[in-house]
């Protein structure tokens, strides 16, 4: 899967860095342990920006570029954080026949944004996902986690104004 | 924990599922919510709050008790409630209308009317339908499905009171391996993950391995977008999964399991693991089960969002840690599987199955199918279909009667193109096929596959080559890039795909398509490059006169190819609003010159510049006259 790496400033915190660095203690010398520790140090920073996976590949004894290869090799990980507003529509094939393909166009549209990037101001994110399990609801879109469905493109717009 | 203690649980149950099974009926209530991610999406977590809460402040909670399901199955009349005993079927609830439900039926005794789930009777009519009448369950057959929507699935008492870990109990009390293993082969149950290898034979090569560690892992790595039987049944029924795996466990001579399921499945992830934390509470899992010698048990590797992590090898590398990268076979994982070690790996739906099996007979289960496919198989039906949902069949059963009759038929009156199989790695069945019973054999016959049970609708508005495409960029997005065949080759079919849509194809692009189709299918190192080309070589062979359509004559039947199609004023029909002109984002309707003169009024004469137009349909959905129309 193709990604692109971040313009957002890295924001560390004590208090993150020393739960990271926990996580990593837990797990060292474990077996398959770099994909649970790279989940959960995307559960405390909210993304894995170069800095976290070096620290990882500090702490795990792996090299620098295994760890950024298997982060930028699952869809989970996020080489960008989420946007104050983070959207995402759902491209899995139910939604897909169901015109989901146009409401991303329409996301497009409006902020700017391709499937996959955050604005450098950290304000939006858009992201088209897989499957979200929704498929009743198709076409669906979700902001902040907030699921809408049934939608047309004429409703993403009115959406999105919500949560400005 | 032995057998006993295991009867004295069922018992502790028994009122409560019996009010359920409609066999005992008593004062006492069961309210049941869905909580699978389909209804959750649309709220059924606070209705289920709600409900609770509202119980309490009328101080009745003890008489009515709100149970939290897996997935019912009928996922587009969700969020769904059924009350017990009465077996009161409402769908489409909302949090609203919990204090209606609760002051009208639960207390006043009488059921929401409007809220009952209705359908067209045979008399044309539409009425309220109980579960056992719907449409949509009557044609059903539930095995790997039973406890979804039944039972809690954060409560393994309920999941014992209906005999759960009675097999495991027998198998070790009563069975050697072999014997296990004879049962799963003579069963005929056949891997529901797509491949549809024999079961029982996989297990037999991995207890064919000398003693030592060997591992059994559980494949709940769902990737076919739109796909969610796995989840569905990991949401509804975890314990299920629990008891096949140390059947398995057992049967090839592991110790150790492991189940590698997507972390996109938060509900699904949750439930495993308070299923697995219950077990071992219970002593039904971990050292000693049920009090014999037998040891087992589970760690829960969380996915992260890989398609080709669903192929076997790619699935151990991943929960070893690395980049999910096939690994060339042989040696098979039966032999060297994960961290070397010889590996059983089944799918969720197979595990499901499993149980059942052994406490049924193998001959129950054989009973059930046709030929070569026995027992059932569960079906993620979507798209353009009236009833989207979770639907458990017999093998056999043709496509009509799971659209037709169990989906309700394509919705809005438009016709039934095709329906898609399989997902990224499968193919196409035409509405001409529309009468094949569906088993292994019959879709790769038809160059189908049967898939990990994705059924996706299309009606006349889809593209057959926008869809093709669409698969592509999936496999593209998602190959590994470790083989050149799949790495290379698909892109390059993708590239084809896109100068059709676009208007430049030619018609020896067909031919082309086609050739390089086969080289990837026989070059490729795993089973997500040797199946990436299928929906191409499947659209082409039942929808040629459609790429011929977008190669020759440069139209887009179905309208959807941006390229090759225009949106059309129909001058008969605009009386001149110019509503569509203010909410065309590109600016692209205009006022022109001339007049449209209509019973005696000129009216504006409205135009769309197709050279601004960027086709996003605003313009059709604003007009109040339909004077608006694709070409």
């Amino acid at each position: 899967m193709k990604k692109k790496l971040t313009s957002v400033t890295f924001n560390d915190s004590a208090e993150k860095r020393e739960k990271l660095l926990a996580v990593i203690e837990e797990y060292k010398g474990k077996e398959g342990n770099l994909l649970p520790v790279l989940q959960k140090a995307q559960e405390i920073y909210g993304y894995l920006p170069p800095e976290v996976q070096k620290t990882v590949a500090l702490g795990l004894e792996v090299p620098e570029a295994e760890v950024f290869g298997v982060a930028s090799f699952y869809a989970q990980f996020k080489l960008n954080p989420d946007g104050d507003i983070a959207i995402a529509v759902c491209l899995g094939t139910a939604c897909y026949v169901k015109g989901s393909g146009q409401l991303a166009d329409k996301v497009t549209e409006i902020v700017g944004l391709h499937p996959g990037e955050t604005t450098s101001d950290g304000k939006y994110s858009f992201e088209a996902t897989r499957c979200i399990g929704a498929c009743g609801l198709a076409p669906v879109m979700t902001v902040n986690g907030d699921v809408y469905g049934r939608l047309t493109p004429a409703d993403v717009a009115g959406i999105i104004r919500k949560y400005q | 924990m032995n057998i006993e203690n295991l009867t004295t649980i069922q018992q502790s149950v028994k009122e409560t599922l019996d009010i359920r099974a409609g066999i005992a009926a008593g004062h006492k209530r069961n309210v049941l919510i869905c909580g699978g991610t389909g209804c959750t999406s649309s709220g059924s977590v606070k209705i289920h709050d709600a409900m609770q809460k509202a119980l309490e402040e009328r101080g009745i909670s003890d008489e009515v008790k709100v149970i939290q399901t897996g997935c019912f199955g009928l996922c587009a009349n969700g969020p769904i409630m059924i009350v017990y005993p009465e077996g009161t079927f409402y769908t489409h609830v909302s949090v609203d209308d919990v204090d209606e439900i609760v002051n009208e039926h639960l207390v006043g005794g009488k059921e929401v009317e409007r809220l009952l789930h209705k359908e067209k009777t045979a008399s044309g009519n539409v009425e309220p339908t109980s579960l056992s009448e719907s449409q949509f369950y009557k044609k059903q057959h539930r095995v790997a499905l039973r406890n979804c929507g039944f039972i809690d699935p954060e409560n393994i008492d309920e999941y014992i009171g209906r005999d759960g870990y009675r097999a495991i109990a027998k198998v070790l009390n009563e069975m050697e391996p072999q014997q296990v293993i004879d049962e799963m082969k003579k069963s005929g149950l056949r891997g529901r993950g797509g491949g549809g290898f024999p079961t029982g034979l996989k297990w037999q090569f991995a207890a064919d391995q000398p003693k030592g560690k060997k591992y059994v892992v559980c494949n709940a790595d769902e990737g076919d977008p739109g796909a969610f039987m796995d989840r569905s049944i990991l949401e509804g029924d975890p314990h299920a999964i629990i008891e096949a795996m140390e059947i398995a466990g057992y049967a090839v001579g592991a110790d150790e399991g492991y189940i590698y399921v997507r972390a996109e499945y938060p509900i699904a992830v949750h439930r495993l693991q308070v299923a697995i934390k219950q077990a071992h509470e219970k002593g039904l899992l971990g050292n000693n089960i049920l009090g014999t010698d037998f040891n087992f048990d589970i760690t829960l590797r969380l996915g992260a969002g890989a398609f080709v992590c669903g192929e076997e090898t790619a699935l151990l590398t991943s929960i070893e840690g690395h980049r999910g990268e096939p690994r060339p076979r042989p040696p098979f994982p039966a032999v060297k599987g994960l961290f070397g070690k010889p590996t059983m790996n089944n799918n969720v739906e197979t595990y499901a199955n499993v149980a059942q099996i052994i406490l049924n007979g193998a001959d129950w289960y054989a009973s059930m199918g046709t030929e070569k496919s026995k027992g059932t198989k569960v079906f993620a039906l979507g798209g353009k279909i009236t009833n989207t949902g979770l639907v458990e069949v017999p093998m056999g059963t043709t496509l009509r009667e799971i659209i037709e009759e169990i989906g309700g038929g394509v919705p809005n009156g438009k016709k039934f193109k095709a329906a898609q199989t399989g997902g990224p790695s499968g193919g196409c069945i035409p509405a001409e096929l529309i009468d094949t019973p569906i088993d292994y054999d019959n879709l790769t016959a038809i160059g189908c596959m049967m898939g990990s049970g994705g059924l996706i609708v299309m009606d006349e508005d889809n593209c057959m080559v926008d869809i093709a495409k669409f698969y592509l960029e999936f496999t593209v997005d998602e190959s590994c890039g470790k083989c050149t065949p799949c790495r290379v080759g698909i892109v390059r079919l993708l590239e084809t795909l896109e100068k059709i849509t676009d208007g430049r194809g030619e018609l020896e692009d067909l031919d082309k398509l086609e050739e390089l189709c086969n080289y990837i299918k026989s070059g490729s190192l795993c089973g997500l490059g040797q199946t990436a080309p299928n929906p191409v070589l499947s659209t082409l062979r039942f929808f040629r006169d459609e790429y011929v359509a977008h190669v020759v004559d440069k139209k887009c039947p179905a309208h959807v190819c941006k390229n090759l199609m225009q949106y059309i004023i129909d001058d008969n029909k605009c009386v001149g609003c110019k509503m569509c002109s203010k909410g065309c984002p590109a600016d692209a309707i205009h006022v022109n010159d001339g007049a449209v003169v209509k019973e005696g009024k000129k009216l504006p004469y409205l135009v769309i510049d197709q050279s601004k137009c960027v086709k996003c349909g605003a313009c059709i959905a604003t007009c109040k006259f339909k004077a608006i129309y694709k070409s």
